[in-house]
């Protein structure tokens, strides 16, 4: 069984059923998942924890959905490694990356469609379908043939080529929009309507699938010993991610799970060239102000965030920061994991570790805080990024002298 | 002029239903106003107290954002169609 006890508007607190619903029919404020906190917490322990899958589903007790065989390709409990050579040379202390480039489909979205799919298919829909920058379109597509569902995807046009491989290789239909992944979302959204029996996994399952993200909260926290950071650094796509993974330390411990309370302070990471939640935070106010993208991290190139209001709250309330930097800084970010840490991430992750350089320079992530920087996704999927920066140390004939001339010294 | 204007599932119960009906107005928030006048409820549900579009509805005019546009002040050709969208969405 799950603990769900029903859905709650955000904004105006109305209830409504658990059923294919993402936004309050009066307001239009997202929907939020509520659970009945007593009944988890007198269930859910570390040991039966201990005793669960090695996945995200070790965690279903927290979870909107309850399904003994769920729709998995083993999403979640991915590597949390100490990255004392990183942290060295950024000048901080105690510095963990959540490696989410280890997930089934190579980013993090694998935790939110396991989710997602499994609700929809309670729900009975037959078709699995979603918007989205390239990673969801992989994992969506995946899962979607795992469980046996048809699949339909709608991306940007100019996605890293990877990402289109990588979604149609599993028999689904893919649509390329020629337009921004504002128009494809918008299109999606307005799609909903014209076919309810299609699961939208981050529209019309959106609540559902959001929650997914808390694995990784839940994750941190049991592979730190049951103990929260003191700051997470998370990227800003839509803002939902970072939103969620605040929820999932807070639920840890209201259950009981943790030792102590935890203060954990959530700090965002944008690209210059689509930073709507950066900007609102530099500014002071709580409006975003939507943008057109222009940057490599296209998985983050999202002008209008549907989360970015709560996801500002989120930064400002734990009293962390949000920055932004260049696609220059991404590209160096990302060699500088791969160089220090052996982890190869996509643009979006070396927006999170040049954003955590940024905000480590500036002392707002300090030296003795228990950090944890958030990687959620595979370099191989955006080695477009790449190009140019990186490649052979020189290219010889297969002779020892070629070797010797081109090793030098 | 004469304005399309896509509706939501949410909203389609004030319209009888319907996913697009015509209204009258040479300016986006005109349309919208027209709208209310002829499906009662639809004000309330897209407006906050103070006139303007709630945070979490969007509005596209020929599929860009209006915030893009003038906003609620953005001129309307005859044929053009708007669209209500919820904003949560994506991601």
């Amino acid at each position: 069984m799950d603990f769900v006890s029903g859905l709650r508007c955000r904004e105006c607190g109305r209830a409504y059923p658990a059923e294919a619903l993402h936004v309050c029919d009066y307001c239009f404020g997202p929907l939020e998942v509520t659970y009945d906190y007593e009944a988890v917490a007198a269930t859910m322990t570390r040991e039966r924890v201990a005793a669960g899958p090695r996945s995200i589903w070790r965690y279903a007790d927290l979870l909107p959905v309850y399904d003994p065989a769920p729709v998995d390709l083993g999403a979640g409990f991915t590597p949390l490694v100490r990255a004392d050579r990183l942290a060295a040379e950024l000048g901080l202390g105690e510095l963990w990356i959540k490696d989410d480039t280890a997930n089934p489909t190579g980013s993090f979205k694998d935790r939110v469609v396991s989710v997602a799919l499994t609700k929809a298919r309670q729900l009975g829909f037959k078709i699995a379908a979603c918007a989205s920058t390239g990673n969801l379109a992989n994992s969506v597509a995946a899962h979607a043939a795992r469980a046996g569902m048809d699949s339909v995807v709608l991306i940007p046009h100019d996605l890293e080529s990877a990402k289109v491989t990588m979604t149609s290789v599993y028999g689904g239909r893919v649509f390329a929009v020629e337009g921004s992944y504002d128009d494809v979302n918008r299109l999606c959204a307005e799609l909903t309507s014209e076919q309810p029996t299609w699961a939208f996994v981050n529209v019309n399952v959106r609540t559902y699938y959001a929650e997914g993200s808390k694995t990784l909260a839940f994750e941190v926290g049991e592979q730190l010993g049951w103990q929260a950071p003191d700051h997470v650094v998370v990227p800003i796509g839509s803002g939902s991610q970072l939103t969620k993974v605040a929820k999932g330390f807070e639920e840890l411990w209201k259950v009981g799970l943790l030792d102590e309370e935890p203060h954990v302070r959530v700090s965002g990471a944008q690209a210059v060239g689509c930073s709507p939640v950066a900007t609102a935070f530099a500014e002071g106010t709580d409006t975003i102000r939507p943008v057109r993208p222009d940057t490599i991290a296209k998985s983050l190139a999202i002008g209008n965030p549907a989360d970015g209001f709560y996801a500002l709250g989120t930064i400002r309330s734990s009293g962390g920061a949000c920055a932004s930097v260049t696609d220059d800084e991404v590209i160096e970010g990302i060699k500088l994991l791969a160089r220090t840490e052996g982890i190869f991430a996509e643009t979006a992750g070396g927006v999170t570790i040049a954003t955590l350089a940024k905000l480590a320079a500036e002392g707002v992530v300090r030296a003795d805080e228990r950090v944890v920087a958030l990687v959620t996704g595979h370099g191989l999927k955006t080695v477009e990024a790449l190009s140019g920066s990186v490649g052979p140390t020189a290219t010889i004939a297969p002779t020892l002298e070629a070797f010797d001339e081109a090793l030098g010294d | 002029m004469s304005v399309n204007v896509r509706i939501p599932t949410q909203l389609r119960t004030l319209t009888g239903g319907a996913g697009e009906v015509a209204v009258e107005g040479t300016t986006v928030g005109e349309a919208l106003k027209s709208l209310d006048a002829t499906y009662a409820g639809f004000a309330e549900r897209i407006f906050d107290e103070q006139g303007a579009l709630r945070r979490f509805v969007n509005v596209f005019l020929a599929d860009e954002d209006v915030r893009f546009l003038e906003g609620l002040a953005t001129p309307v050709a005859d044929g053009q169609t708007l669209s209500i969208v919820p904003a949560v969405a994506g991601g």
